[in-house]
């Protein structure tokens, strides 16, 4: 993995954004270095890759079982029958040639053969990445904005009535686990019981019988509100204290002083001044966020059967699926390092103390 | 201070200036009106299961599809599936669990045993309007026997086959090498020989992973598979022109639910009208709800421990590292003897099984058998038990734990599967009795994974195991010959390195022999020997558990009448039969429009208390302040 930046980085609390960036030579060194930078970085996420790439394959020729086995458990089949199936997985080469076989299909952008779905895993991943993005995009959103929102104002006046309630229930959501929040949410606000009417679908993503893109975009609106709500009421919590720590770091800033000398209005110091300057941290943690949302949220995925990525990897984990389940975990690491990469490339331009 | 204060804007950046106005005012508006704006949407909720039309039943379903190729498709989903899509030669009498014509109206066999004729029904069509005659039985059969892409599903059937032909359009002639008693269960899909010999020509190598999803897919069954969104739904449509007659729903649905506590959630608000496979938490919990019916049916299943006698190859190359004391039946005999089978009923499944004799489950009344009392009875008898083990020289050391003649201390593992409750709890009472009789067992509750790779390998003492039995018994008993013990480590057949003469010389007989009352009384020896050596230890049958919506599913047809199960038939009886409740009471079940408003209420209700609470908030914050 590549190295993340954090704010120690830089002096916690210091002249921050409004301080000049620390002297720097000029013209074309100053090129050379960002150069070397960008260089560094790349090389880093290559080399990360290519480890991803070896782990993925012998990481899952470690799980115990043989898919073999496992997908023809309790069916009436015989020794000739397993042989044939093993021929087509390329379970009876050896392991070298299949690592092989799997490294070059990689170079080609061949992700290999799912054994249970028995289609390119590439096409799988490509069917299911648009709800996963959906899902988890949305959850992602919505839990940064909420959680930046309330981080900023608990921050501002740690220990207030606002601060303590506002932390506790966050973090009473992040320590609740997925799935039973989830199944919660189904019993109480899907299935009908008693006399609360079932509002929304139990899972899925749209009705089956919805047609015309009015109907499915509403249907998916719909079958999008527990999945979104159990997603954000857990991880939220982790945008609400990042942003709470850095802007109470900032508080008793310099500039904030200097801003309030100004005869500026106290909402308007937090939202001006104390809170961009205070984003910059989260900024890595939307980054590393944005890279999880590619490989879902299994454990949302399974409860609400949404049909994304998340619940096609517990489904290849299950048997285990070798193909789909090291192709998978290579998009996932790929996607992963490539955000890091991103959050790498783009911190120095919001934060001039890290600048190269 | 400036007491002007507003709610501020969510995130801005410093430079971007917006129009000062009550931006969470807004956004709780925006909130509220998309709320509305998918209530037309929820108004048809509850009767979900009524889109696209009256009579679509829909079922949980949680298997992915491998494959909708009838040649290759491997899985228990797409099996029970394609059975509804193709036809067989025969199907299973949901009176008496006995072969049944299909396709075939009637068979007989030659004098040898050698040669089966089947006649065909001469009113069959494929849904494209082709006639089905036996020119497709043969090639289909003959595909597999040549092809080793196209046997890998069903090859087992046709493995003793020599040559099928086909003299006439309504005959079919199967040469076998051996006799073979399964021939009126031949659980085959037939298909069109018009649509399959181009795919196989065109496919070429690839056919192994051709899924045949071209929807509508051509068969002769009484449903036609028209649509499959991965991950989502499966749709079958009723073939109204079948010859058995039409099917009494217009539409099957599969839906995926991918957690089996959300697919029962799904069935207490309608969204789906058959869910199976449940626990027996979940269809206790299930009984109460209305509308709902839970069927409780006779297990087809059987939950069994096997005892490691020794793990060897069919050249008799010992491997594994099993405890050495277990090749000693009359150890193996104690073991079972200590175990009370009624106990792991009442705690193990509660209640929800029956506890286990022989090996064939008692819906299978002809092949079923029982220990009557005597010497060979292994009943339940701890004191026996121990007297047995004390007589044989099995000395109980200073804690209590005995050590074999040899020297050997009794400690044995046991394997469980973690994802089974029934087996977890199983083995913990089997942990109990065990020690009672003075034998120490390390409890390994493991992957399924982990327990197959153990099995696979013979580094195990105790394991647990289970087969699924279909109506023609041949399967699970072959896989006790001495056949399928493994040509070298790790390719077993079968599922306990159990090997016995008097074993295979009965499993040959009941396979040549094709007078049904005379091969189950083979059948009942052949448990009796497997019974008596105590590798095999069949438990308990657990019930098959599942329920349906009976405002949405007027009748069902069961497999067998009498205690049968709805998922899982051999034959396409359930869904064929099933006739929707009427169109009254699927309203009144549905109604739909109090309970949306009730609920829009309380969303907004939500809404209005969270905007209050955020104002209550401001104030005490500007409070704070002043």
């Amino acid at each position: 993995m590549t190295s993340t930046p954090t704010t120690a980085d830089g002096p916690p609390g210091a002249g921050a954004a409004d301080a000049p960036a620390p002297p720097e030579p000029a013209g074309a060194g100053r090129a050379g270095r960002v150069a070397r930078y960008v260089a560094g970085r790349l090389t880093t996420a290559a080399a990360s890759l290519a480890a991803v790439v070896v782990a993925g394959f012998f990481l899952f020729r470690i799980l115990p079982g043989d898919p073999v086995r496992a997908m023809t458990e309790g069916r009436e089949v015989t020794a000739e029958q397993r042989e044939e199936l093993r021929r087509q997985f390329g379970l009876d080469e050896p392991l070298w040639r299949q690592f092989l076989d799997y490294a070059s299909g990689l170079l080609r952008l061949d992700l290999g053969t799912s054994f249970q779905y028995r289609e390119p895993v590439a096409e799988l991943i490509l069917d299911r990445l648009g709800p996963t993005v959906l899902l988890a995009g949305t959850g992602t959103v919505v839990a940064a904005l909420l959680g930046l929102f309330l981080g900023a104002r608990a921050g501002w006046r740690p220990g207030g009535r606002g601060d303590r309630v506002n932390t506790a229930v966050a973090l009473f959501f992040w320590s609740v686990p997925t799935f039973w929040l989830g199944l919660l949410l189904i019993v109480f606000l899907a299935s009908g019981r008693g006399f609360v009417p079932g509002l929304f679908p139990t899972g899925g993503m749209v009705a089956p019988g919805a047609d015309g893109a009015l109907e499915t975009a509403l249907s998916t609106a719909r079958h999008m509100v527990l999945p979104v709500t159990t997603m954000v009421a857990v991880i939220y919590a982790q945008y609400l204290m990042i942003m709470r720590s850095s802007l109470m770091d900032e508080k008793g800033a310099d500039y904030l002083t200097t801003a309030r000398a100004k005869g500026l209005r106290d909402t308007l110091v937090r939202r001006r001044h104390a809170v961009p300057n205070a984003l910059l941290p989260t900024v890595t943690l939307v980054f590393l966020n944005l890279g999880q949302v590619v490989s879902g949220v299994i454990l949302v995925e399974t409860v609400f059967s949404w049909p994304g990525l998340g619940q096609l990897f517990y489904s290849g984990l299950r048997v285990p699926d070798l193909g789909l389940v090291q192709g998978l975990f290579v998009v996932f690491a790929a996607s992963v390092i490539l955000m890091n990469l991103l959050a790498d490339l783009v911190y120095p331009l919001l934060d001039p103390r890290v600048r190269p | 201070m400036n007491s002007h204060h507003r709610p501020s804007g969510l995130l801005r950046s410093p430079g971007l200036r917006r129009p000062r106005g009550a931006p969470l005012r807004r956004a709780a508006a925006a909130g509220t009106a998309l709320l509305l704006a998918a209530t037309p949407a929820l108004a048809s909720a509850p009767a979900a299961a009524d889109e696209g039309g009256q009579d679509t039943l829909t079922v949980a379903i949680s298997q992915q599809v491998d494959s909708f190729n009838p040649f290759t498709a491997q899985l228990a989903v797409t099996t029970n599936i394609l059975r509804h899509v193709y036809d067989s030669l025969t199907t299973t009498n949901p009176e008496t669990n006995e072969p049944a014509p299909a396709l075939a109206e009637s068979w007989e066999t030659s004098e040898d045993g050698l040669t089966w004729t089947f006649r065909l029904r001469d009113d069959v069509t494929f849904s494209d309007g082709e006639p089905l005659t036996a020119d497709d039985v043969a090639w289909t059969f003959t595909t597999m026997m040549e092809n080793e892409a196209a046997a890998v599903a069903n090859g087992n059937y046709v493995a003793d086959f020599r040559l099928v032909t086909a003299p006439d359009d309504h005959t079919v002639v199967i040469e076998l090498d051996e006799p073979q008693a399964t021939m009126a269960s031949l659980n085959v899909p037939i298909v069109p020989r018009h649509v399959w010999e181009p795919v196989l020509e065109e496919e070429g190598e690839a056919f192994a992973e051709y899924g045949n999803e071209d929807f509508p897919t051509v068969g002769s069954g009484p449903f036609v598979l028209s649509g499959h969104d991965r991950g989502r739904s499966i749709t079958l449509e009723a073939n109204p022109d079948h010859w058995r007659g039409a099917p009494g729903f217009d539409r099957i649905v599969m839906r995926y639910y991918s957690e089996k506590d959300a697919a029962v959630e799904a069935l207490r608000s309608g969204e789906i009208s058959f869910v199976y496979e449940l626990t027996q938490a979940q269809a206790t919990a299930l009984e109460s709800a209305e509308d709902i019916h839970v069927n409780f049916a006779d297990g087809k299943r059987f939950q069994a421990f096997t005892i490691n006698p020794g793990a060897v190859t069919q050249d008799g190359d010992e491997f594994g590292d099993g405890h050495p004391a277990l090749a000693d039946r009359t150890l193996r005999q104690a073991i079972v003897m200590a175990v009370d089978n009624e106990e792991i009923v009442d705690k193990a499944h509660g209640g929800r099984a029956v506890a286990a004799g022989g090996y064939i489950p008692p819906r299978y009344e002809d092949f079923h058998w029982a220990p009557e009392g005597g010497g060979a009875d292994l009943g339940f008898d701890p004191d026996a038990a121990n007297a047995m083990l004390d007589e044989a020289g099995y000395e109980r050391g200073a804690d209590g734990v005995r050590v074999s003649p040899d020297g050997d201390r009794l400690r044995l593992r046991m394997h469980v599967h973690q994802d089974r409750p029934a087996n977890v709890n199983a083995g913990l009472i089997l942990v109990e009795r065990l020690a009672d009789i003075g034998i120490e067992v390390q409890n390994l509750t493991v992957d399924p994974g982990v327990l197959s790779d153990a099995l696979y390998a013979g580094e195990y003492d105790l394991i647990f195991t289970g087969w699924t039995v279909n109506p023609d018994p041949d399967y699970v008993l072959s896989i006790h010959t001495c056949g399928a013990l493994p040509t070298e480590p790790g390719t077993m057949q079968g599922d306990a390195y159990f090997c016995d003469e008097e074993y295979d010389e009965l499993y040959e007989a009941q396979l040549a022999e094709y007078d049904r009352p005379a091969r189950a009384e083979l059948v009942h020896r052949l448990q009796e020997v497997l019974y008596r050596e105590a590798v095999v230890n069949v438990l308990a049958y657990p019930d098959i558990m599942e329920a349906y919506r009976t405002d949405q599913i007027a009748s069902i047809q069961y497999e067998p009448a009498e205690g049968g199960n709805i998922w899982g038939q051999e034959g396409y009886w359930a869904w064929w039969s099933a006739e929707p409740a009427s169109a009254e009471a699927g309203a009144s079940a549905s109604g739909p429009s109090t309970g949306v408003w009730v609920g829009v209420g309380a969303v907004v209700l939500v809404l209005v208390a969270a905007g209050g609470f955020l104002l209550f908030r401001r104030r005490s914050t500007m409070e704070d302040r002043e």
